[in-house]
């Protein structure tokens, strides 16, 4: 029995599949591609793994519940609402919750995993955008990216409504009040929601049916596709020493990245089970059921909707008539203006940077967020602008809690909504301005070492060694932001294309995006830099392995 | 600086605050030391003894605000109380008890707090019964009438989400109102002081009268709001039972640091000196 080559109960089936499926040499190719490492690269991972998780508990929930309207009195074992009057939808959620052998722990499971899923889009959305990793060739996948979340957005809240309990009630009531108030469409999109006048009979199912098949079915095609574009455009990889555009420096998928990703997907598990068996989440029982007449103080939606919630609370009454029409700028503005504006940015950011820049080469290394200020300063503030109607959207409970006049948290929210954004621009710029120029200190002058030494004639000096060589590597490979060619010939005449107000606006963005890359050097060769100690040779002693010696005045 | 500020270091001003001291401590007692002895004596004599130590208390402590015949004042920016004739006694024991009154300080809403020190169950039976003496009005309801193991919980319940979680929220978890004002949290109250706020509408709530909401009714929905607050919560950390903000809260706050340390742990590298 020869000792080299597998088992032949091994190498039978796997020469079989080999020769018709071409296995191996698909295996081969792929389990040893590279991916680079950085605990950033992960955050998307939380989303897929949760989807993994909605889609499993999901499958369980769906054995139990009755996606319909019909009414029925309550008879389980929740005793405070036994013999009271709801939809089956309701009743049978309640009968998930208490009389299902692990129904509510799966229940909560699904829904953590719902907030994870969003969250972990948004953070992992957040990497990617700070780090320019959506710059070409990955523009496609940042889109899918985008419809990914907006989807996401939609299954949410259908999968809030399914319950059919109150809380979920004022959700769908504002939702119809959204579709109603839209020109034109409005009415019909309503109806056909509805399948009549509010509530109907038909909209739980008509959810149920989005929410288990529709959109999961479209979000199982993108992830896919996004992961195959991920595959294939190879992932980017953080700047740093040996690392180039041409490269992927890291360890190969198998058997590295697969048990770090495996390990992940136990983690993500983990916390969500974790969650959903020590924090209570969506207490529907609590909540009682539906019924249009009712409405609870308190009443939010998911966090990831909580942005609109907010919008509409910060927003002034308006209303148009004109012609016998209504138009209620009231409920239009706050329900479209925000998400048009962070989804329509979002997906466009990319064409944006790529027409102010006039960049179109590819790029595969990351930028550090604060080496570009102005599109680290531009997300931001869309966080900020984000963040505070999320906030909002909670008012009443900062007001109650924190003894705030509820009408004070309004009209502080209407002046933040512009002020804020705009402040957190600033501070932002201002920040990754200050770490340009610490990087800047860190490669002329390294680090202090603690040393103090005095020299002959008394002076004190602290010894600066030099940083490690992979950090020095990391700063140095800031790259210039490129910009377009706007300089006027000699004659000062402007560039073709760039003569019309367009054009005089797209150079004078262009300016501003790459400007400050340059006033921050790193090779030394800027003025204004003086080492305290007049030789003005100093900054080449770094990189030349000698330890530079400065004085503590400095 | 005021003629107090002046003359506080005046040599007579430590006998002064003595004096004072002593005088409200014996006036105090004075009205407070019977108390106990009479209060048997007051319900066999029809009350009649409650109204009139009622009408001392009223005088020593409501009167400032309310005026000294509970005919109310107004002074803007002071001291200004509604006029107390016909609220009845259920209000007065609802704000006594719950230490809303006497008020602390003026503001949009009078907070629950601890009760003043002279508060009692028979100071508050003597106010009460002097309040009830000038116009009538609802009266304490009986214990039996509050009792939450005689009422039924899923009536109440859907009484309670139809009258009350507008401005109380789904659990009582209370509520942000206007101009400073809120809906408080339902969990500290007790039993009678439920019955006498729906009976009485203190503050900002509306009065639900017995031709709206019968004294069985409120006493369903007393069951329902204290069987959901003594509810131990099934699925386990209720997060302060207020809903998708704390939920939310939670998400990121443990899920997300939670799983970015993770990931920060299982990416990290021992840092070598030539990597």
């Amino acid at each position: 029995m020869s000792l080299d080559g597998p088992p032949k109960a091994i190498a039978g089936p796997a020469t079989f599949i080999d020769d018709r499926l071409g296995a191996g040499t698909f295996l081969k190719r792929n389990l040893r591609k590279v991916f680079p490492d950085h605990w950033s690269f992960l955050l998307g991972e939380i989303a897929l793994y949760s989807f993994v998780i909605l889609l499993l508990t999901g499958t369980f929930l769906t054995f139990w519940f009755k996606p319909s309207m019909g009414e029925v009195a309550y008879n389980g074992s929740y005793g405070p609402l036994v013999g009271v009057h709801m939809s089956e939808a309701y009743a049978s959620t309640l009968n998930i919750s208490f009389d299902v052998r692990g129904g509510l722990l799966i229940r909560q499971i699904h829904h953590w995993a719902a907030l994870l899923f969003v969250a972990g889009m948004m953070v992992h959305m957040l990497r990617v955008f700070f780090t320019g990793a959506y710059r070409k060739p990955r523009e496609l996948n940042w889109i899918i990216g985008v419809l990914l979340l907006t989807l996401a957005l939609a299954e949410g809240l259908t999968g809030y409504s399914l319950p059919d309990d109150l809380l979920s009630g004022a959700g769908l009531r504002i939702t119809e009040g959204v579709a109603i108030s839209l020109p034109l469409v409005g009415t019909y999109i309503t109806y056909f929601l509805f399948g009549g006048e509010y509530p109907g009979h038909d909209v739980i199912s008509r959810f149920y049916s989005i929410h288990i098949l529709l959109i999961p079915g479209i979000l199982l095609a993108l992830i896919s596709a996004h992961l195959i574009l991920m595959w294939v455009q190879k992932h980017t990889q953080m700047p740093g020493k040996g690392r180039t555009n041409r490269n992927v420096v890291g360890a190969p998928f198998y058997p590295s990245f697969m048990a770090k990703s495996g390990a992940y997907f136990l983690f993500t598990f983990g916390v969500i089970a974790l969650l959903g068996t020590f924090a209570q989440i969506n207490p529907i029982w609590l909540f009682g059921p539906y019924t249009p007449a009712d409405i609870s103080a308190g009443s939010q939606p998911d966090f990831y909707m909580g942005f609109l919630e907010g919008s509409l609370r910060i927003m002034p009454a308006w209303e148009i008539n004109l012609f016998g029409y209504t138009l209620p700028m009231s409920v239009l503005i706050p329900a479209l203006l925000p998400m048009g504006i962070i989804m329509t940015g979002l997906a466009l950011y990319p064409f944006a940077e790529q027409w102010i820049t006039g960049d179109r080469s590819e790029h595969h290394l990351a930028d550090r967020p604060r080496n570009n200020p102005h599109r680290t300063s531009i997300g931001m503030s869309a966080i900020a602008f984000y963040g505070i109607l999320w906030l909002l959207g909670a008012n009443d409970w900062i007001s109650s809690k924190f003894h705030i006049s509820l009408y004070t948290t309004t009209e502080v929210g209407r002046v933040a909504i512009f002020l804020g954004p705009a402040l957190a621009y600033w501070i932002t710029y201002r920040m990754c301005i200050g770490l340009q120029r610490r990087d800047q200190e860190l490669v002329l002058h390294g680090v202090e070492s603690g040393v103090i030494k005095r020299l002959p004639h008394g002076e004190y000096i602290e010894i600066h060694v030099l940083p490690a060589e992979d950090l020095v590597a990391l700063v140095k490979a800031k790259p210039s932001i490129p910009a377009i060619e706007s300089a006027s010939d000699g004659e000062g005449v402007p560039p073709k294309g760039m003569r019309n107000p367009l054009g005089r606006l797209r150079a004078k963005l262009s300016e501003t995006y790459s400007a400050d890359s340059e006033a921050i050097s790193l090779d030394g060769s800027h003025d204004g830099h003086h080492n305290g100690h007049g030789n003005g040779a100093a900054p080449a002693a770094v990189g030349s392995g000698e330890p530079e010696q400065k004085s503590i005045g400095h | 600086m005021n003629s107090i500020t002046a003359r506080r270091r005046h040599p007579l001003a430590r006998y002064a605050v003595l004096l004072l001291a002593l005088s409200l401590l014996g006036g105090v007692y004075a009205l407070l030391a019977p108390g106990g002895d009479r209060a048997d004596a007051a319900i066999a004599s029809g009350r009649a003894d409650d109204v009139a130590a009622g009408k001392e208390l009223f005088a020593a402590h409501c009167a400032s605000c309310h005026g000294l015949n509970a005919e109310g004042s107004y002074a803007p920016g002071g001291a200004s109380g509604p006029s107390l004739v016909g609220v009845g006694a259920a209000a007065v024991d609802f704000q006594v008890s719950s230490g809303r009154m006497p008020f602390a300080n003026p503001g949009p809403q009078a907070p629950r707090k601890r009760p003043a020190e002279w508060v009692n169950e028979d100071t508050i039976r003597q106010l009460a019964a002097y309040v009830q003496s000038l116009g009538g009005g609802p009266t304490k309801p009986s214990l039996e009438s509050v009792d939450p193991a005689k009422g039924d919980p899923a009536k109440g319940g859907e009484l309670f989400r139809a009258n009350c979680i507008q401005c109380h929220n789904f659990v009582g978890s209370g509520g942000g109102l206007t101009y400073g004002k809120y809906a408080p949290p339902l969990n500290p109250a007790t039993p009678s002081q439920i019955y006498e706020a729906m009976a009485t509408g203190p503050q900002a709530m509306p009065v639900f009268n017995d031709s709206t909401i019968t004294p069985e009714q409120k006493r369903d929905m007393i069951a329902y709001i204290v069987g959901a607050r003594d509810q131990v919560d099934p699925g386990g950390s209720g997060l302060g039972r207020i809903g998708p903000v704390t939920e939310g809260l939670v998400a990121w706050i443990v899920g997300i640091s939670l799983l970015v340390l993770a990931a920060i742990w299982i990416t990290a590298k021992k840092r070598q000196a030539n990597d």
